[in-house]
């Protein structure tokens, strides 16, 4: 079957390196990502289930994989060769569509009993996701055994799978994943009506991180930054309050807080920052914005970054993660928490939020080349989320 | 031979093209025969002994004793001066405030007076500095003074040294330095470039606090004064009339020291601008061509070096003290005769070239709320009778208004063009919205009281300033100016006059009537 391949070889990788430094995204030309004819996954055991991909988003993790730019921290928990794409509307062979949860935690894996993290349904923080039956692997899209997105199909368990609503488009559907690591990551700190949160970086997470902040405290005040018209006129659909350029942000900062400043810094700032971006710079400029005693938030991958942590030390700012997605408590009006899986979350908010219109553009998987190199450079190019159009690809329909 | 004075010329086939100001630079532009040049008269003849006037003005005051009879040994004097915003350009040294005020301490020393404090009357402005002090006051004054702590910048948001003095009959708070108004003589020294300066504004706003201000810095006030350089329907006028009497009724004695100037503005090599263009001799025109390319070859702050050194030539016309109200009506009278020029009837637009200069940018950056404060704002409003464009009328202006601000002297600038003309220019929606967060912003006031900062609420008056022109206007266009800058101050940009009166043609029509204001120097338009 035809798919995406990522394969182990040194030389690609160094390749991609170089070529992603030069043009993010050209990393698929040189690297080790490669359109092959592979077998179909075999199932794994009982429980999973073929899905046949009819959208698989491109997400920046993909990119910085692509770019061999990655964090060696993944490679005990990933296996060559793997077909990336974790952001998934399929078919089952009954015709069903579904999302696909990605995270291969305890239950697909067949392990019991589930660690401490899955019995409360943190699959995020699943202990074992390189273990049990199946190869290592974060995510359906990083392991050997299951296949990816980015191909004609895929295996996976049925603790994975979301049936998606008939009213929902496919569209809609593939944003499903994306939308839940925006709610995890809006969940992670606490925000009250009346707070400021700043959210940094107005790509496919940065938005969704806005409408899920949006959804959960209505009366936040919310300022994100933009660099690009359209995401700028996003982010105000979505909910920002204040939309500014990353240059702007200090400014904005401190007109709304009323802060004062010491030299060229904020003398304070605000109580949650979200970093949507996980660079050096968006990094700083996180720090730089939050208040003392306050949290920034990581949404966006980091990778190796260098730092100035002296103010996180002296305000005593935490530094949160927030990856993926599990369960979420919600407060709901001072009423006790509301235990929901963040997936069906996300499946509310892509519908409220109508998260189907930030995928900008689609292509086979034969044009991947270009798809990969768009996808880098979608904010420029008034694009938010870049995805691999399956529908159309003949083979699907023989398997 | 008496100056000229100021008149109107119907541009003909023959009218060479028109010397506007552009900012940092010049332009010359030929205007479309019928267009009505309004041209100020020539400077007026100066004082030929202007210590000796000074003099003179101090012992024979108008409705009030003479000076040295106002001074006893162990009193409290305040002298309050006009800060850095007059005049324009700067004078050359020494400036009438320095010849003034020695004067005045010559008077005092010989009386005996040992506690004296001198204050910069800024009001929100920003405060100036050493060397702007030493400019408008000499050396020998400053150097008195200011290590003693006895010379210093007025502070508005300094509550232990305000005084609370009540309210008007229209409920109006009025509030100025304590040390101002627990002395037993304050004298006040005005330079008044305009009508709309001195009288009591020179107390009732120079020496005021944010809380008196707002009274009368708000857009209904603007609204009402058509225009606020005329005194008799210029609801700012009023307003400080109000709070004026109250503050001489409420005990402070006020000696009110009063000089014009004439409008002999540019010095050389910049002297061409003094001239009309038709009357342009070959050293005209050759110091005209040298200084607009060696300009234009320069980068912008080096333009902007140049330009903010100009020490003007212009120097004292008259000099009146005494009583507020009776020395102002006698400036007032000074003033118009240097500046008034009749026109008949208004037009369909007015095209004008602002210069570099406003009150709020010396030694600074012409940002964009500045650029529309002075054409909307000063140029606008600088008639009697009627506006000279009718109602529903054009602006052109010219000028590069570039989106770049002062970092130090105008920091809640910034933001105001950021957040609040990104939200809406409605001068009504801007003071009922944000006002209030601007003006009680710490970290303003903060700048404003220990650095060289405009107040935070100080960009709004300057929009405020515009209200009754945006009011009148059917649209205004600003020709050369940065497109984005123009757009976000609700206007329209366009790279060529001919570009501004064919947009212009969509709003009143073709073949519109058209009046440019040639100024600077400046004038009074009394438009029947």
């Amino acid at each position: 079957m035809k798919a995406l391949q990522f394969q182990r070889s040194i030389p690609r990788f160094a390749a991609a390196r170089v070529a992603g430094a030069l043009l993010p995204g050209r990393g698929a030309e040189v690297g080790p990502l490669r359109l092959t004819d592979i077998d179909p996954p075999g199932s794994p055991g009982p429980g999973w289930h073929r899905v046949r991909p009819l959208l698989s988003g491109i997400c920046g993790s993909d990119l910085a994989t692509v770019d061999a730019v990655s964090s060696s921290w993944f490679e005990p928990i990933v296996s060559f060769p793997f077909v990336p794409g974790h952001e998934i509307v399929g078919q089952l062979d009954d015709g069903a569509r579904v999302v696909v949860e990605p995270v291969l935690a305890c239950a697909a894996r067949d392990i019991h009993p589930v660690c401490d993290a899955c019995q409360v349904g943190e699959t995020q923080s699943c202990e074992h996701i390189a273990h049990g039956h199946l190869r290592p692997g974060l995510q359906t899209g990083y392991c050997a055994d299951t296949g990816g997105g980015w191909s004609v199909a895929l295996v996976a368990h049925e603790s994975q799978l979301h049936p998606v609503p008939d009213e929902l488009s496919d569209e809609q559907a593939v944003m499903v994943e994306p939308a839940a690591c925006a709610i995890h990551a809006a969940n992670t700190p606490t925000i009250y009506p009346g707070d400021t949160v700043v959210v940094i970086g107005a790509g496919t997470i940065g938005l969704g991180v806005i409408a899920a902040v949006h959804a959960l405290e209505p009366d936040a005040h919310v300022i994100a930054t933009a660099k690009y018209a359209e995401q700028r006129a996003l982010a105000t659909r979505l909910g920002a309050d204040e939309v500014v350029a990353p240059g702007g942000l200090i400014r904005a900062v401190r007109r709304r807080t009323g802060s004062m400043m010491t030299g060229n810094r904020l003398a304070s700032g605000v109580g949650v920052v979200f970093d949507c971006v996980g660079s050096a710079d968006s990094l700083a400029q996180a720090l730089a914005v939050t208040r003392p005693q306050g949290e920034v938030v990581l949404v966006g991958m980091a990778g190796q970054t260098t730092v100035d942590l002296t103010p996180l030390w002296q305000r005593e700012i935490r530094l949160s993660g927030a990856y993926a997605y599990g369960t979420e408590m919600i407060d709901r009006d001072g009423k006790p928490y509301d235990e929901r899986r963040t997936f069906d979350l996300a499946f509310e908010l892509v519908a409220r939020a109508d998260l189907g219109r930030l995928v900008g553009a689609t292509y086979p998987l034969d044009r991947y080349r270009e798809a990969l190199a768009h996808a880098a450079d979608a904010g420029r190019r008034g694009t938010v989320k870049v995805a691999f159009d399956l529908r159309g690809e003949r083979e699907r329909d023989r398997l | 031979m008496s100056p000229r004075p100021g008149f109107v010329l119907e541009v003909d086939r023959s009218t060479p093209p028109l010397l506007l100001m552009n900012g940092e630079g010049f332009r010359m532009q030929r205007m479309p025969v019928g267009t009505r040049v309004v041209y100020p008269g020539e400077a007026l003849p100066t004082l030929r002994d202007p210590d000796a006037a000074i003099r003179h003005a101090l012992l024979n005051p108008v409705n009030a004793d003479p000076l040295p009879a106002q001074l006893f040994a162990g009193m409290k004097l305040t002298i309050a001066f006009d800060d850095v915003s007059l005049p324009l350009p700067k004078m050359r040294r020494p400036d009438a405030r320095q010849r003034i005020i020695e004067a005045v301490l010559d008077f005092a020393a010989e009386a005996g007076v040992d506690d004296v404090e001198l204050i910069a009357a800024l009001a929100l402005h920003r405060r100036m500095t050493e060397a702007e002090l030493r400019h408008a006051l000499g050396d020998r004054v400053y150097d008195a003074f200011a290590p003693r702590g006895q010379l210093y910048n007025h502070d508005a948001e300094d509550p232990d040294n305000l005084a609370f003095l009540g309210q008007t009959d229209q409920g109006e708070d009025v509030e100025i330095s304590k040390r101002a108004a627990e002395s037993d003589l304050l004298v006040y020294v005005n330079i008044n470039l305009v009508s709309m300066d001195g009288g009591h504004k020179s107390v009732a706003t120079g020496l005021a606090s944010y809380r008196s201000l707002r009274h009368h810095h708000n857009v209904a006030t603007m609204q009402r004064s058509r225009s606020f350089m005329d005194q008799h329907r210029s609801e700012l006028h009023s307003a400080n009339w109000r709070m004026g009497r109250l503050i001489r009724d409420a005990g402070v004695q006020v000696f009110q020291i009063e000089t014009t100037l004439n409008n002999d503005t540019f010095p050389e090599p910049f002297s061409f601008l003094q001239k009309r263009e038709w009357e342009w001799k070959a050293r005209d025109r050759g110091l005209y061509v040298a200084s607009s390319k060696s300009l234009d070859r320069l980068p912008a702050r080096a333009r902007r070096s140049i330009f903010h050194s100009i020490e003007a030539p212009h120097d004292l016309t008259g000099v009146v003290a005494g009583e507020v109200e009776a020395v102002h009506a006698l400036t007032t009278a000074k003033v118009l005769e240097q500046q008034a020029v009749a026109v008949q009837g208004q037009s369909d637009v007015l095209t004008m070239g602002l210069p570099y200069i406003s009150p709020y940018n010396v030694n600074s950056i012409m940002n964009p709320i500045l650029v529309a404060c002075l054409g909307l704002g000063y140029l606008f409003n600088m008639y009697r009778g009627k506006p000279l464009v009718r109602e529903g009328g054009v602006l052109i202006m010219s000028h590069p208004t570039p989106w770049e601000f002062h970092p130090v002297h105008h920091p809640s600038y910034i933001d105001f063009f950021e957040q609040v003309l990104a939200d809406t220019t409605d001068p009504i929606e801007i003071e009922k919205r944000w006002e209030k967060q601007y003006a009680e912003d710490e970290w303003y006031r903060h700048l404003y009281r220990t650095s060289y900062a405009y107040h935070g609420v100080h960009p709004f008056y300057m929009w405020y300033w515009c209200a009754h022109a945006l009011q009148h206007l059917g649209a205004v266009i600003i020709v050369g100016g940065n497109p984005a800058a123009v757009r976000r101050l609700g206007f329209k940009p366009a790279s060529t006059f001919e570009d501004a009166f064919e947009m212009a043609a969509d709003v009143v029509g073709r073949d519109p009537s058209i009046t440019h204001l040639h100024a600077p120097p400046l004038l009074m338009a009394e438009v029947e």
